[in-house]
């Protein structure tokens, strides 16, 4: 960037950046990773194939019919064209042992005994086994002459925000900044430490906070890139929605990423190798891969687990990003996750400092 | 001249729990000498040196580096100083510039790359990466990251170990123009040629202490003598007082299958030599002399050779 432009001149001067140390290392950074084919495709390729793939597999679907079966017996053509003429059902006659077989496999979500009164026989614990008793029965009951008490009108609502996919992008985003993080920072740095890179720079003039903060500012110029493309992407090929401010999302990202370098360099600190610190990243990243909501959402875990959950930083930052994309809400009403995750930044800088090991 | 670059004394560091790197080691470099450390792997040339750059903190025993103690000003000091590592490895995907401007920014001032680049040889590759360079090119690139900050002092661990004769030459050039402007080297190594040549003053550490110091000339002609004769022969046969006996010969000493003399005239030691053995109808299986090497005074002094 303070190449000259225009051919090389007998005595190149030297360009504004070229005596800043902040400058050159932060430059040293982008460089270098820009220079890594696989690091740019798992920081910028890698998330959206997966928001491709996901998005695919959970795409909103116009529901299933539930599948009911009947036994047979000399009731049962009646009872299976009560149903056949209910919508969204499918009912077919089997003999009682393969009517439960089928059930028992989950081919067919109930099973009607045409007895009279028929037996319903399901399963209560699968969901669409309640669903298609309600069905069923609704169906039958009507057919042997019961009357509604009243009509009632059906508004419909299969709105963007509530799908998967809406779910999924502000998680990938979140786990993508602490990926990001913890292998952009943690693992550099300790190869430099491993290859003495740190031990050659430490002998020079170099301020250490420059080192430290030219992976900051690196971190911060990256999250320009990742941030517009993977939202970017998202909002054009699944629609998926923007509702908040452009700055609150900004601000976020830039909270997440201080967050997540902070912790990349305080596991970064001690290890002398990068087999250690791959471990360590595992380590500390795993549990929230699984916990903090990426995938699927956190209150899926018990109760008591909840408070453990809200307290980890990926947990915190994948609530608050889907809180200002999904919903719609400012930085302010976010506040606990935006300080929940400041607070990691300090104290990760601040620990790494006083721990870290330079040479 | 009389102004010291480098000055340790009683210097020690111990690796708990029982290895004892360097041993009371005491050190006057004096400013605008190429001063060379000499000495077997593990001899404790490295923790030295480290030591002296402010990189290690020893267990015991005072440094002083241009004056200054590294208690000082630490910062002040290194930008004074170039050092290059026994092993160092550069990122390997910037450039031969880019390593070298942001190793200038670190220093207040300093040479620009472009400079340091002619220096070392190293324009043609400027805009290579660092992983497409050779072993010789990387090591002249470290060199040359020592020399942005234009130091008065630079210190060179075992610059041209594994190096191909072409970057051996460039940085033996790298060193005399240091020379030629004042400055001071200090530099191991474990070839004696490059020492002779390059050093003003050699001091020859063993076990974690300076065992001999002097010029090379100095030592060879002290600890040695001119010239080494070395010969094979069925040495049950031959009696050391005997060939001490011999004119010219100063000193004889078994040496594997054979005897190695210091000699100080050779052309009055070797035909006295040639007939003594006849005499006694010993027959010879090698015989070759050589001019006295400061390998020879590192054999004569520890009984090992260099680069065992």
């Amino acid at each position: 960037m303070t190449d000259p432009a225009n051919g090389p001149p007998p005595a190149p001067r030297p360009g504004p950046l070229d005596h800043s140390p902040l400058a050159q290392l932060a430059l040293a950074r982008v460089r270098a990773f820009l220079r890594e084919p696989s690091a740019v495709f798992w920081s910028f390729g890698f998330p959206i194939l997966l928001t491709i793939a996901l998005g695919i597999a959970f795409r909103s679907r116009p529901p299933d019919p539930i599948r009911a079966a009947v036994e047979a017996g000399p009731r049962a053509e009646r009872v299976r064209a009560a149903l056949a003429a209910g919508q969204g059902i499918t009912a077919l006659t089997l003999p009682a042992e393969a009517a439960r077989a089928a059930l028992r496999a989950g081919k067919v979500a109930i099973v009607v005994e045409p007895t009279d009164p028929p037996a319903y026989r399901f399963d209560p614990t699968r969901p669409e086994s309640r669903l298609a008793r309600a069905v069923v029965d609704e169906l039958l009951q009507r057919a042997a002459g019961r009357r509604d008490a009243f009509a009632v009108r059906d508004v419909t609502a299969t709105a963007p925000g509530a799908r998967y996919v809406d779910f999924l992008v502000p998680g990938l985003l979140g786990m993508n900044i602490m990926s990001a993080g913890m292998w952009g920072i943690g693992w550099v740095i300790v190869e430099d430490r491993q290859k003495k890179l740190l031990k050659r720079i430490v002998a020079t003039p170099m301020r250490r906070r420059d080192y430290l903060l030219a992976f900051v500012i690196m971190r911060v110029l990256f999250l320009v890139v990742e941030v517009p493309v993977l939202v970017g992407f998202a909002v054009l090929a699944f629609g998926t929605p923007l509702r908040g401010g452009l700055a609150d999302l900004a601000a976020l990202t830039v909270l997440g990423a201080l967050a997540f370098s902070g912790l990349g360099l305080l596991v970064a600190s001690r290890a002398k190798n990068t087999q250690t610190v791959g471990g360590l990243i595992n380590l500390v990243m795993l549990p929230m891969f699984v916990l903090s909501g990426v995938f699927f959402s956190s209150e899926n875990f018990p109760a008591v687990t909840q408070p453990l959950i809200r307290a980890l930083p990926l947990t915190a930052l994948n609530d608050a990003l889907r809180a200002v994309m999904n919903e719609g809400v400012g930085l302010a009403a976010v506040w606990p996750q935006a300080a929940l995750l400041a607070g990691v930044a300090v104290a990760g800088f601040g620990l790494a400092l006083r721990w870290f090991r330079w040479s | 001249m009389t102004d010291l670059a480098i000055r340790c004394r009683g210097l020690v560091k111990r690796y708990p729990p029982d290895v004892l790197a360097v041993n009371g080691l005491d050190l006057e470099v004096r400013s605008g000498e190429c001063f060379g450390l000499l000495g077997p792997n593990g001899a404790g040339k490295t923790t030295t040196i480290e030591i002296l750059e402010g990189l290690l903190a020893p267990t015991a025993g005072e440094v002083e580096v241009l004056g200054r103690t590294w208690a000082q000003d630490p910062a002040a000091l290194r930008s004074r100083l170039g050092i290059t590592l026994q092993e160092t490895h550069l990122p390997d995907r910037l450039t031969v510039e880019e390593i070298l401007r942001m190793f200038r920014s670190f220093y207040p001032r300093g040479r620009e790359a472009e400079q340091v680049l002619g220096l070392v040889g190293l324009e043609e590759k400027r805009r290579a990466w660092y992983d497409k360079l050779s072993g010789g090119q990387k090591q002249r690139l470290a060199v040359a990251c020592a020399l942005v900050g234009d130091p008065e002092l630079l210190f060179l661990d075992e610059p041209t170990t594994g190096l191909d004769p072409q970057s051996r030459r460039q940085l033996w050039e790298v060193v005399g123009e240091m020379k030629r402007q004042g400055r001071t080297v200090l530099l191991t190594t474990h070839y004696m040629d490059e020492a002779e040549r390059l050093c003003d003053r050699v001091a020859i550490v063993d076990r974690g202490k300076v065992i001999t110091l002097g010029t090379p000339r100095e030592l060879v002609a002290r600890v040695v003598g001119q010239e080494v004769v070395e010969f094979e022969a069925p040495v049950d046969r031959i009696s050391e007082r005997d060939l001490l006996a011999l004119p010219g010969i100063q000193a004889a000493r078994r040496d594997g299958a054979g005897f190695s003399l210091t000699v100080d005239r050779v052309h009055l030691a070797l035909p006295a030599l040639l007939a003594h053995l006849d005499a006694g109808g010993v027959a010879l299986t090698a015989l070759s002399t050589h001019r006295a090497t400061l390998e020879d005074v590192f054999v004569r002094l520890t009984g090992r050779r260099l680069r065992d």
